[in-house]
């Protein structure tokens, strides 16, 4: 199949950027979105022009590295993947595809397609450490988690902390991801000791990076390519707000 | 083992003016309004008793809680409870925005060059119309007082009756024109806003809570819209007069 790409090309953060389209034939529909980028920059670099800057890693979809805007679309049209597991049989052959990067204000771009996200790693450091002791391995059945907490913290726990949430939400808030952290440790009994000063700091740090707030639209989770739920959000305003009910914490 | 930090950069004070702080203050006062609202409905429903009936009971706002509150004392109470909600969600509003705005380029869900998602992949149109939405009410709201409680403007004639000036109102077509797009802008905010509420105070506990809470704000929207804009239809119609 062939099909064309328009590619916002952004020399570095100082300079304004565009779309620029590119025609790219000889795609197999098989072949993964990101596949076609390195095609498209094997082409250029041969060319002498400059190759279109992407992140990725894993290409099996749980590092989180790779974020793009496909058609408007964080991670593109197919529910539940990221872009470097979208399959191109999800495009109609000589479709004129748009790929954009990640755009909010925590997010500057940092070249072309790749935005920095260190705004995320500096709000899960904000939430501190969790007590467990370290050591052999504890013996499983010392503490007992109720099989449903367990599951819904590993459902919690897939969040890859790609971003797409916050590149979908029309407020630019990190809600979902910072939900799905909240949830995951505070569902857990070693999350229990810090679960207050937890969501407390990430609050913080959430809004001091410029994030904005959540309205309850659910943008981000038609997106998440981990299928991560609303009620994460809700549970964390409910940590939030316990916090502040609690004047030791 | 405490992380208490009484400035005003610790933790605990910068979550207290966070966006969830913000937005459980706009949800606590949106409720207070909808109960409001509630009553203000059934008050208007009154119309169909009757003239006395209605002048009664617009009376009777005015005389309860007494002998252990002046003439007046009630209304005047939940008069002050209302402004300082009214206003608290106003103020909680337009910070919320300032920082929706900042985070988005200003462009919100448009911050995209691709025009192919422009309205989202699953958002209401209910969702999209709260912040214009909300100034819409505001405007309406600021209106309907000088109409029907100052009594400053009054068209269709001036009366000390309230029936009267609600029946000498609605008699005007325009009047229940404007009317009528107040209570469709209410519905709308209503729709989405009551749902965020309780998902905003921390009850959406899951997947089937989500649809359970949509399905009460659908509920409590439509019962609010219809219920207010059933007196002023029958007024217009003739039905009462
Ligand atoms: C200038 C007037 C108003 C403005 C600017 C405004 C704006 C907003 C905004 C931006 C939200 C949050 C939206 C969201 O979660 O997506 C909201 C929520 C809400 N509004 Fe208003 N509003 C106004 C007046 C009213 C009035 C008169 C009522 C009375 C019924 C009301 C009831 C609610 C409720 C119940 C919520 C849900 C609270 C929440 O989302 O946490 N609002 N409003
Ligand atoms: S919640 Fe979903 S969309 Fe957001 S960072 Fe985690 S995996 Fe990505
Ligand atoms: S490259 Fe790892 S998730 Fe896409």
């Amino acid at each position: 199949m062939n099909v064309t790409l328009r590619v916002w090309r952004q020399e570095n953060g100082d300079h304004a950027g565009r779309m620029v389209t590119y025609p790219v034939d000889g795609v197999s529909p098989d072949m993964s979105f990101l596949e076609v980028l390195d095609v498209l920059n094997e082409r250029l670099t041969l060319a002498g022009e400059d190759p279109v800057a992407f992140d990725s890693d894993c290409r099996e979809g749980i590092c989180g590295s790779c974020g793009l805007v496909i058609n408007g679309v964080a991670h593109g049209p197919k529910e539940l993947v990221t872009a470097c597991q979208l399959p191109m049989r999800t495009f109609a052959d000589g479709e004129v595809i748009e790929v954009e990067p990640w755009r909010a204000g925590p997010f500057p771009v940092i070249k072309d397609l790749v935005v920095d996200r260190g705004a995320l790693d500096r709000i899960i450091q904000a939430g501190g450490y969790i007590s467990s002791p370290t050591g052999t391995a504890p013996e499983a059945h010392s503490v007992l988690v109720p099989k449903r907490d367990a599951d819904a913290a590993f459902d919690a726990a897939t969040c890859i902390g790609c971003g797409a949430c916050v590149a979908a939400c029309p407020n630019g808030s990190a809600a979902l991801f910072l939900g799905a952290k909240i949830t995951h440790l505070g569902l857990l009994p070693q999350g229990q000791p810090e679960r207050r000063s937890r969501a407390l700091g990430m609050i913080g740090q959430h809004d001091a990076e410029g994030f904005g707030g959540c309205t309850q639209i659910g943008e981000c989770t038609a997106v998440c390519p981990k299928g991560i739920q609303m009620h994460v959000i809700s549970r964390y305003h409910r940590d939030v707000l316990g916090a502040l009910r609690h004047r030791d914490t | 083992m405490t992380t208490a930090n009484p400035t005003r950069s610790g933790p605990r004070a910068r979550a207290a003016r966070s966006t969830v702080a913000l937005k459980a203050v706009m949800a606590v006062t949106g409720l207070i309004m909808v109960l409001f609202l509630l009553a203000h409905m059934y008050g208007n429903l009154k119309l169909f008793e009757g003239w006395t009936a209605f002048d009664d009971y617009a009376h009777h706002l005015r005389t309860m809680g007494e002998p252990y509150l002046p003439y007046g004392g009630g209304l005047w109470i939940i008069r002050v409870v209302l402004l300082a909600s009214v206003g608290a969600h106003i103020w909680a509003a337009a910070v919320l925005w300032a920082r929706s705005r900042r985070a988005t380029g200003g462009r919100g869900g448009g911050r995209y060059e691709s025009p192919r998602a422009r309205r989202g992949v699953q958002r209401s149109y209910a969702s999209f119309t709260m912040r214009w939405g909300g100034v819409t009410v505001a405007l309406f709201v600021a209106y309907h007082l000088l109409h029907l409680t100052s009594n400053t403007i009054h068209p269709g004639g001036a009366s000390s009756s309230p029936y009267e000036r609600t029946v000498n109102g609605f008699e005007i077509w325009w009047v229940v024109v404007s009317y009528t797009a107040a209570m469709l802008a209410i519905g709308l905010h209503l729709r989405h806003g009551f749902w965020s509420s309780f998902a905003t105070l921390g009850a959406n506990t899951s997947l089937r809570r989500r649809q359970q809470l949509n399905a009460w704000a659908v509920v409590v929207a439509l019962v609010i819209t219809i219920g207010f804009l059933v007196p002023p239809y029958a007024v217009l119609l003739g039905w009462v007069g």
